[in-house]
């Protein structure tokens, strides 16, 4: 069998995350627009890609509707002014999209078909609201068994992860979410987060302004403020606006490469794709998924949970990320798990997220080059997961 | 232009007040202000101009908003002084910054000195822009016509949008000039050379406007940005301007030489230009050039100054009125056709039929093909004829593909479309018949009766007669309900106008037919009854009649050039004369004279200059020198015995009045229904100026109205208040 073609995350951008909703940044700015910016920003800051070099364009949506349809892909790659020749694409994936896009151009460089591609996603949740009108669930699933009704509800999915794991207590949740907000308030303090974000012109009734952070976040969040909230998915449930990520707008990009091209162009190569996996759980538990997918990308990568030393998982929920800690033993507080806080205080723009995901993971290799694997994974709607191994070019090779 | 000391200053003691309170119900363009942080840390204080309608209703300029926009820039200095802000910015709405000035409440204004007030007025606040302690920019993200573009000349660096509409300092078009620093500062930005291009010739030229790419090479703007991040480019730019990381260089800005050396220069060869090309009756591209010339050695202030003098003499004069009402009905009146039937009985026009292959059918066919884009079949007697104007109409098509304005697709299709054969029977489905024959009432009526044995019974047949009876045209007609009137004006593709005629047996189908077609060929459409000349050829006839009496009475071709003179014609009627062709003028002339023999005079001088084929002399680029010895030598064998030669008041005044009435014979037969159709055919048929308002009101403010008869024809009188 013919050697595999290494494959390369060279970098990765994104809006500022808005707040979902008539009051949030982005209320006036289409989604299109968001995930266009984003391209461009990336590809402002790679000149020595040739735009026509970029292949192809996948760009995930979870509602492919109006200013999210027109097979996002294509329209967003007119619309950056890639030129004619560049085709692209939609994909959907649920939560999943945009680790779905960079997998599926991923695989595509490996097969040999390309060797430049943009992966990325968006969501505008404000405009596009999950539970949006136009969603015909089939009527089987009710009626055969096939998907309990939990299922639908993203919220009640994780209130059945208390159910089924006692030991994931309410307690354990709002410590965790407590820390991501602090997590996240800390990176920002210290100039992170920032480097990676394109900054967003936005309209509003009151002129003109720039979206330059994220707008979720509570950094003043404590453990006493967040007890008592109410629990909106069920009366005295466990899950709660705090430990929940919140409705979110915004748009990521990645430049996925062969590493040969990479080299060619000079390109940065800030990690190389070691393995990746998708696994299906039952729907109403849909924040387990990513247990069985990290397995699965364990085993292809003949790893093991401990070769991997920096963790990116998105925190749907806070209870969905203890669920895969206390899977592969692995402590509530441990500081090799986003490091930067998470989706709970930056916000899960569906979609859009998985890049996110890899754009901090690299980050953090830079930073630390004692590790050698990190890890990206999230939950999927319907009952999925997904995770992505990756390998830090800057291990040095003195722990591991 | 050092600044010394606050030009605002200049302007504190003025009352604004009763120039705001006249502006009660003016549509207010608000300024927002967010503060914006900037990459390094500082803080620019962002102004986005917004009107709150959507781009169909461009954000304006009245004394409201000024003041809104002068209040927001006084808070700002004070933020400045305290640190809070580190670079103020203004930008628009979405795709506009501003349109210009609110010309709403213009013609109200009661005398100069609220014109003067108004000059002020946006002089006081524009000058804040640059005093309120921090660097000023402009971002203009659209469009920006006059006082809109003035905005950025006042503050310190400014940006554009790659996909900007249009910028522009229309003002001279319209009667006055960029007096709100446009006149002042452009010419110090940009060098006068082309500051004369912006703020005269583009005016002038059909209101030529700018597109990005060229304002950022003229250096009005210092950088360009695509669309896709305009305004995120621009933060960052101004952020890199502030921090010094970027150097602003202005290639184009003038030195000593140029305003010692080149300025004075350049202000004596557009003046002369000028006077060759439009004369010295309009009064606003002298009073721009003045102001320019004055440029080189004024302060900021002492600029500003002599701007607010000329805008007020030229807002309070009688041009700028008439300029106005022009313009509105240009804009207005020019796009909804004042005695149009109801939209829907229009027909679908799928197939056009042209009989005539000459050179006026060739041009309809190129109008046609590439407006309605459906196929065209021309018919003429011979077939080689035919060919010859298909090949004509394909070689423009090619030309025009060759300029890059049509695409290898679109050129091939086009092409496609336009056939010609003399098998009359290809018109069977045509929607929609001209005809381009002969100048002759028989001629015509035998075509439209050949015609009439192929074409389906509900087929519109439409005349290009420019004077002859359209009724009479359709004399021989089975259905002369379909014929209507429809005169193009020479030449095809420039000339704006259609006289739509709707002759007395005319359908309201073939009218509502015609209306359409002339709104999908982007023409103006005034609808006229039929009647001898119909609008335009009528007074232009009288024209013609009046100035062939007079050098047939022994006054000179000079005296007569003199006397039309103060009209402001776009040429004089000898050298129009050579352009429509004298054949063509002799029997026009004729026509009318066989109408209104009372009025109209036959010229036999006329006559034998058509046949002699001389009346002008031009030089080898085809400008017209003067009379020829020839014409001069025939007219004088065609002396009316016992006649004296008109002075050049005589004569002026015989042809105000003989317009005046013509004009009012014109309304009192009903040929149109008011006024402003007479003035929009003359202005978009005629080219007759918007400083004349058309006709009428020149006639009016003359007093040919009421020596003619006895009244006027606007109540009140479009003229200023000066």
């Amino acid at each position: 069998m013919a050697e595999r073609t290494e494959v390369v995350f060279v970098d990765g951008a994104r809006t500022p995350f808005g707040r979902a909703g008539e009051k949030g940044q982005y209320w006036s700015t289409r989604a299109d627009d968001l995930v266009v910016k984003a391209m461009v920003g990336l590809l402002e800051r790679h000149p020595e890609l040739p735009p026509d070099r970029v292949e192809d364009v996948a760009i995930a949506a979870t509602t492919q509707v109006g200013d999210q349809a027109l097979t996002i892909g294509r329209s967003a790659a007119i619309l950056a002014g890639l030129p004619k020749s560049v085709p692209g694409y939609a994909i959907d994936r649920m939560c999943s999209g945009a680790m779905t896009a960079v997998t599926n151009v991923a695989g595509n460089i490996a097969f040999g078909a390309i060797d430049v591609a943009i992966a990325g996603g968006v969501e505008h949740m404000g405009r596009h609201p999950l539970d949006g009108a136009f969603v015909d669930p089939n009527p089987r699933f009710v009626a055969e068994g096939l998907v309990s009704p939990d299922a639908l509800n993203m919220g009640i999915t994780a209130e059945r992860l208390h159910d089924r794991f006692p030991q994931l207590t309410k307690e354990r949740a709002d410590a965790y979410a407590v820390a991501s907000q602090r997590k996240t308030a800390e990176a920002y303090a210290a100039g992170k987060i920032q480097p990676d974000l394109i900054p967003v012109a936005i309209r509003s009734e009151a002129g003109w302004g720039l979206a330059t952070q994220d707008e979720g976040m509570r950094p003043e969040t404590t453990l006493e403020g967040v007890r008592d909230l109410r629990t909106p998915f069920r009366p005295h449930g466990r899950v709660t606006a705090a430990t929940s990520s919140p409705l979110t707008d915004g748009a990521t990009a990645a430049i996925i490469a062969s590493a040969d091209a990479a080299r060619e162009l000079g390109m940065p190569a800030r990690m190389r794709l070691v393995s990746f996996a998708f696994a299906g759980v039952e729907p109403e538990v849909m924040g387990l998924g990513p247990v069985p997918s990290t397995e699965k990308a364990l085993r292809k990568a003949g790893l093991t949970i401990q070769d991997i030393g920096l963790f990116e998982l998105n925190e749907a929920f806070a209870v969905q990320v203890l669920s895969l800690l206390d899977h592969f033993g692995i402590a509530d507080d441990d500081p090799r798990v986003n490091v930067w806080g998470g989706a709970i205080a930056v916000g899960h723009p569906l979609a859009a997220s998985g890049v996110r995901l890899m754009m901090q993971l690299a980050r953090q290799f830079e930073e630390h080059p004692e590790v050698r694997f990190g890890l990206t994974a999230m939950c999927v709607g319907l009952g999925q997961g997904g995770s992505v191994v990756w390998e830090n070019p800057h291990y040095d090779g003195k722990r591991d | 232009m050092a600044r010394t000391q606050r030009v605002s200053e200049q302007y504190a003691g003025i009352d604004f007040g009763p120039l705001v309170a006249s502006s009660g119900d003016e549509v207010v363009t608000h300024s927002y202000v967010r503060d914006v942080p900037l990459p390094s840390g500082r803080t620019l204080a962002l102004i986005t101009l917004d009107n709150g309608k959507d781009h169909t209703r461009p954000n304006t300029l009245g004394p409201v908003t000024l003041t809104e926009l002068g209040g927001v820039l006084d808070g700002l200095r004070e933020r400045a002084g305290r640190g809070e802000i580190d670079a103020i910015a203004v930008t628009g709405k979405r795709y506009i910054l501003a349109a210009g000035a609110d010309l709403s409440k213009i013609e109200l204004l009661a005398d100069r000195e609220s014109a003067l007030r108004i000059a002020q007025l946006g002089h006081a606040v524009y000058a804040r822009l640059t005093e309120t302690g921090v660097p000023s920019f402009a971002f203009i993200n659209g469009l920006a016509l006059g006082g809109g573009l003035e905005i950025a000349l006042n503050c310190d660096y400014r940006t554009i949008d790659a996909s900007a509409a249009a910028v522009a300092l229309p003002e001279v078009f319209l009667g006055i000039i960029p007096g709100w620093g446009g006149a002042t500062l452009l010419p110090n930005l940009i060098g006068i050379e082309h500051a004369i291009e912006v703020v005269i010739s583009n005016p002038l030229k059909q209101n030529r406007t700018l597109r990005p790419q060229q304002v950022k090479d003229l250096g009005i703007a210092d950088a360009i940005f695509p669309p896709v991040n305009y305004l995120e480019d621009s933060l960052r730019w101004a952020d890199g301007v502030l921090g010094g990381t970027i150097k602003v260089e202005r290639p184009n800005q003038p030195g000593t030489i140029e305003r010692t050396v080149k300025w004075p220069i350049a202000i004596r060869v557009a003046r002369k230009t000028l006077e060759e090309r439009i004369g010295t009756v309009p009064r606003s591209p002298y009073a721009a050039l003045e102001l320019l010339a004055g440029a080189a050695k004024r302060s900021r202030a002492e600029g500003f100054a002599a701007e607010d003098e000329a805008l007020a003499d030229l807002i309070s004069g009688d041009q700028f009125r008439a300029s106005i009402y022009a313009f509105n009905l240009v804009q207005k009146r020019g796009k909804r056709p004042v005695g149009a039937p109801d939209k829907e009985l229009a027909q679908k026009v799928g197939k056009v039929g042209i009989i005539g292959a000459g050179l006026m059918a060739q041009q309809f066919a190129l109008l046609f093909v590439r407006r309605l884009q459906v196929p065209i079949v021309i018919t003429d007697l011979d077939q080689a004829r035919i060919d010859k104007a298909v090949g004509y109409i394909h070689d423009q098509l090619d030309q025009l593909h060759a300029k890059g304005r049509l695409s290898s697709d679109d050129l091939n299709k086009l092409k496609g479309l336009v056939t010609g054969t003399t098998d009359r029977a290809a018109f069977a489905d045509c929607d929609w018949v001209i005809e381009a024959v002969f100048e002759e009432t028989a001629v015509k009526q035998q075509v439209f009766a050949e015609i009439e044995a192929y074409v389906r019974p509900d087929a519109i047949l439409a005349t290009n007669t420019s004077s002859l009876s359209v009724d009479e045209i359709g004399a021989r007609l089975e259905h002369p309900e379909r014929l209507v009137g429809f005169h193009f004006f020479n030449p095809v593709a420039v000339m704006p106008l259609v006289e739509v005629v709707d002759a007395p047996k005319t359908s309201e189908a073939a009218l509502a037919t015609a209306v359409a077609v002339a709104a999908k060929l982007k023409k103006t459409a005034v609808i006229t009854k039929d009647g001898t000349g119909f609008v335009v050829n009528r007074l232009l006839t009288r024209l013609f009649s009046d100035a062939m009496e007079a050098v047939e009475r022994g006054t000179p071709f000079e005296t007569v050039v003199e006397a039309q003179q103060p009209f402001g014609f776009p040429m004089d009627p000898f050298v129009l004369l050579d352009l429509v062709g004298l054949k063509v003028g002799q029997h026009v002339l004729d026509t009318h004279a066989a109408a209104f023999p009372d009025r109209y005079r036959a010229s036999a001088a006329l006559a034998e200059l058509a046949d002699a084929g001389a009346l002008v002399d031009k030089d080898e680029q085809g400008r017209v020198k003067g009379i020829s010895k020839l014409a001069r030598e025939i007219v004088a064998r065609h002396r009316i015995p016992g006649s004296e030669p008109y002075t050049a008041a005589e004569l002026r005044r015989k042809i105000e009045d003989g317009l005046a009435d013509e004009a009012h014979r014109i309304l009192e037969e009903g040929i149109v229904a008011a006024p402003e159709d007479i003035d929009l055919a003359v202005i978009t048929g005629a080219g007759w100026p918007f400083q004349m308002g058309g006709v009428t009101p020149y006639l009016d403010r003359v007093g040919a109205s009421e020596r003619v008869f006895g009244d006027t024809f606007h109540h009140p009188v479009i003229k200023g208040v000066g």
